[in-house]
């Protein structure tokens, strides 16, 4: 079926994106495309681009949906600035993602659905497969509506029916260009459209009939060769953030022996989770999805009362309603983990889109001195890691955690290496003995400071505990001012010294140069991929990339110090950069800050970079 | 621990007494409170109720009736302001084998927790709720509550409340609610009979106290409960008992073409036959809803089990969803779960 083009393009990597209207299922056509792609070997990254409305109105710029895969033979950190192929389903997909397109990439669109109602309705003018207005590009205007429609008139299903389909040509198109076998999104047809053998064999005519044309087409008469990626052994599977995150909770409940319940309220762009968890009942799993954000962390602060690894998941506005409550957490020193799964803010925001702006919230977004962990994931697939950590210390350590993640690593996608549960780190709850002669609510570990966990049922136990201040040890209501002083001090030392339990902060580069980079949280890939390109071309710049942000690792200051002058990339208006001044004196910070609701690209931030160590 | 199947709470193997529950912190209610009351007759209950006592928990939210939890020596949390009832699901759902108990307020729980309270009715969680009906914000001395009457003058409302009050029962039952029960703090017996029957109901039991506070709302239930004319105010609902009220046990409630009425024994050839006998296991709650709503002057209150109805319950509906899932799933470990579905070898 292969015939050899005559110009195969050696590339290490690789980025296509999708766009289309909400119904034309670009997000199902990123995912078989990134799944062929797992499968041929390369390593991978997604993520999909879809507006707030369910379905916005027809044809119209406010609902494209998009879905962006970055494929190669190297390590695949982020999902690429610019694509090299576009494929716009749409004038107003095409419209809105020109601009995400590199200069002379191909651009394959369904030439049927540029008519003049649709072309107005983008905001076009004239058409632009007409007026010259991308004759920079390798224009490829593909018939798709019209050729899926004749190769499945044989089949005499309905139009309606026929035209979902054609995202199927569009994939078609892509298989021939990658030189990828049908076989696993045949397989998926196969299981997905298990009891229509119609729908079955309609999907398959078009794949095939999207691949002939592609063959046939002088425009395509150029293949990319992506050889297959240098991973580490093992077993692999593709995984979104939030999925990861869920995971990462199963396994630390398996682990710790501890029964998972999560208290939650439906928010984009965190709900999954939410879904993800309600799904394994068969693991022991509670799920209760609550009246509100409220009642999602105190129903998890109820069940961490009993013993349970206590989750409760949200987005920005839903971590502003949960606040006392994490106050409660911290005064009742119960382990607690809060996901937030950043979003542009404030208020309700840009619900759909990426951001860093909760990092003050997190820290500080509290009444009282309210101090809890604050760690941050840093791409799709360790948000597996990092929901398991967050579970280990704040069940270690009988603190809230709150994990960071945002909406690019929740949604986006990553091959992750599949983990064995028994190869994880021990977890260890200080769970109190029955009749233990020398238990008292707020009797402290000496190394830890952690109080034990006493659980409901356990004989000689019985306890109370509130949000009323506590007697130092007894845990009663107290009042006292010098008690009050200290149990301020005990709770933030609580926190302060699980730094000695956390990893060194590490550097990629040089522990001296010109420039220090860095960053926390989703960015991780962009900036990481921005220094290494900088560092090939003998620059002395190198990357720091914080997890743990409260309490920071120890050695932080150490590792600043290297540096003349210290860059510090996030998406938001310079939130981590004004803590690290807060707590990391003498060094010379500078900062480089995005708030458009989306990631860095590689390309800005090696010019950021650039001009900071060009000044003086 | 919560994987037990069976989920009965594990019964006590010795006989507890009142000291068993005495906690060893002071009690910091005014003198004259009604909430001694309450305090008093939890005392009573809990030893009786047969459960080990490590089993059994309260919880609380804000207020006056939330510092409960501190003055028994149960497990307890004493939680934020209206999230009495999050909490307790969160517990109760994570381990059913808890007999969980709530003290909560009039503002606790029919203003800031509203939405907590009637979601909870909603799912009929297994959880006993006292609520401490004072019809004034005590702790914060003084202001105008959801359930103060019309007109009443408190310290935010200076020239009478314009506000037309809950009747806690009509919003329990609105929300579906499977036990309702009413009772006086002064009557003490009445109060731990109705007490035994909320914890003998399987899914989540309200029982509103009309209680005094001597300070900001002092007699405000008088009306009704004033010893001197209370047999005449109230009318004490038991089951299987038709209902007849009065210090002669001459006046009774009727059904009057849709509507309730009071009526006198003898008067216009009424007997007993012609007087509603009370089934508070009934479903329907239509009638239980006009028996929570009555009102004086034109009818006694209710006293006693409104209505105790038998649905299924979340908490138990939970486990069971669980113990099929365990049953038929193929997943049954993490690690089995990593390697589901769409997965490759990379050698």
């Amino acid at each position: 079926m292969v015939k050899i083009k005559s110009n195969v393009i050696q590339r290490d990597a690789v980025v296509v994106k999708f766009v289309g209207d909400s119904g034309d299922g670009m997000q199902l056509t990123g995912t078989l495309f990134s799944d062929t792609a797992a499968l041929a070997g390369l390593d991978l990254a997604t993520f999909p681009d879809y507006p707030a409305e369910i379905r916005a109105p027809h044809n119209t710029i406010a609902g494209v949906s998009g879905f962006q895969v970055h494929v190669g033979a190297k390590k695949i950190e982020t999902t690429g600035d610019l694509c090299d192929v576009l494929v716009a389903m749409n004038p107003a997909s095409l419209k809105s993602n020109l601009k995400w397109a590199k200069p002379g990439a191909t651009i394959i669109v369904d030439m049927d659905t540029f008519d003049e109602p649709a072309i107005k309705k983008a905001g076009y003018q004239t058409s632009p497969l007409e007026d010259g207005s991308l004759e920079t590009f390798n224009l490829v205007k593909a018939p798709i509506t019209s050729l899926t429609r004749a190769s499945l008139k044989p089949l005499g299903i309905d139009t309606k029916t026929i035209d979902k389909s054609k995202n199927m040509f569009a994939l078609g198109i892509m298989y021939h260009i990658f030189g990828w076998s049908f076989d696993a999104t045949y397989d998926f047809f196969d299981k997905k459209f298990q009891s229509k053998p119609q729908v079955i064999q309609a999907n398959k005519i078009v794949l095939e009939a999207g691949y002939s044309f592609a063959d046939a087409v002088e425009a395509l008469d150029s293949v990319y060769q992506v050889s297959k990626a240098a991973l580490k052994p093992g077993r692999y599977r593709n995984i979104t953030g939030n999925v990861a995150t869920a995971w990462g909770f199963l396994a630390a409940a398996e682990r710790s022996g501890r029964p998972l319940f999560l208290g939650s309220y439906p928010i984009t762009p965190a709900t999954e989770i939410l879904i993800e968890l309600a799904k394994y009942k068969s693991l022991g799993a509670k799920v209760f999805q609550a009246e509100d954000e409220i009642a999602g962390i105190c129903s998890a602060i109820g069940a961490s009362y009993t013993g349970s690894l206590a989750l409760t998941t949200t987005s920005g506005p839903g971590l502003s309603l949960k606040s006392e409550a994490i106050g409660l957490a911290v005064m009742t020193e119960l382990p607690l983990v809060i996901v937030n799964v950043q979003r542009g803010g404030p208020s309700t925001g840009l619900p759909t889109k990426t951001e860093q702006s909760d990092l003050y919230q997190a820290l500080f977004g509290r009444n009282g001195e309210c101090p809890a962990v604050v760690i941050a994931a840093s791409s799709s697939a360790n948000c597996f890691n990092y929901a398991y950590i967050a579970s280990k210390i704040a069940m270690e350590h009988m603190t809230p955690v709150i994990l960071l993640t945002d909406g690019y690593l929740g949604n986006g996608s990553q091959l992750f290496r599949i983990p064995k549960v028994a190869d994880m780190p021990d977890i260890n709850p200080p769970i109190a003995e029955a009749n233990d002669p020398d238990y008292k609510p707020y009797r402290r570990d000496p190394e830890t400071l952690a109080r034990k966990w006493a659980l409901p049922g356990t004989e000689g136990l019985r306890h109370r505990i509130g949000g009323l201040e506590k007697e130092d040890v007894f845990g009663n209501v107290s009042t006292d001012p010098l008690n009050h002083e200290k149990m301020t001090h005990l709770r933030n030392e609580k926190v302060q010294r699980i730094a000695n339990y956390i990893p060194e902060q590490e550097i990629t580069g040089e522990k001296e140069g010109d420039v220090l980079v860095v960053s926390w949280g989703g960015t991780f890939g962009a900036v990481e991929e921005a220094v290494e390109l900088l560092q090939k071309e003998g620059k002395k710049v190198s990357h720091t990339h914080f997890h743990y942000i409260m309490p920071l690792p120890k050695n932080t200051s150490e590792v600043l110090k290297g540096f003349k002058k210290i860059l510090v990339c996030e998406l938001n208006s310079g939130q981590f950069v004004n803590y690290l001044k807060m707590t990391q004196y003498g060094h010379v910070y500078t900062q480089y800050n995005k708030v458009q609701g989306l990631p860095f690209t590689v390309t800005e931030l090696v010019t950021a970079i650039n001009k900071t160590l060009e000044e003086k | 621990m919560s994987n037990q199947p069976n989920l009965t709470i594990e019964r006590s193997s010795v006989e507890l007494t009142k000291d068993d529950f005495v906690s060893d912190q002071m009690v910091k209610w005014c003198p004259g409170c009604g909430a001694h009351a309450i305090l008093s007759a939890v005392a009573n209950v809990f030893p009786k109720l047969g459960y080990r006592k490590e089993n059994l928990m309260m919880v609380s939210g804000i207020g006056c009736s939330s510092r409960f939890p501190y003055y028994v020596n149960t497990y307890g949390i004493h939680g934020i302001h209206g999230r009495a009832a999050a909490i307790s699901s969160g517990v109760k759902i994570a381990n059913p084998h808890l007999s969980v108990w709530m003290a909560t307020g009039d503002g606790d729980s029919m203003a800031i927790g509203g939405n907590h309270f009637i979601h909870i009715i909603r799912r009929n969680i297994d959880i006993n709720i006292m609520l401490f009906n004072n019809q004034i914000y005590g702790l914060t001395k003084g202001q105008y509550s959801p359930t103060t009457p019309m007109g009443s003058v408190t310290k935010t409302s200076p020239q009478g409340t314009i506000e037309h009050p809950f009747n806690p029962g009509e919003l329990v039952l609105g929300a579906q609610g499977t036990f309702f029960a009413r009772v006086v703090d002064n009557n003490p017996k009445m109060m731990t009979e109705v007490m035994f029957e909320a914890a003998k109901h399987d899914g989540t039991s309200i029982i509103e106290i009309l209680q005094n506070c001597i300070i900001f709302a002092d007699k405000t239930h008088d009306s009704v409960t004033n010893k001197d004319n209370r047999e005449e105010r109230q009318i004490v609902l038991r089951n299987g008992e038709p209902m007849i009220f009065g210090k002669q046990k001459d006046k009774g409630i009727r059904l009057s073409g849709s509507r309730l009425e009071v009526v006198t024994l003898g008067e216009n050839g009424i007997t007993e036959d012609d007087l509603l006998v009370h089934d508070m296991y009934e479903q329907d709650p239509g009638i239980h809803l006009m028996l929570a709503k009555m009102a004086y002057p034109h009818f006694p209150i209710a006293i006693g089990v409104i209505r105790s109805a038998n649905y299924p319950t979340y908490d138990d509906m939970v486990v069971e969803q669980i113990n099929y899932a365990k049953e038929n799933s193929k997943i049954k470990t993490v690690d089995d779960l990593l390697n589901s579905g769409d997965t490759w070898e990379i050698k």
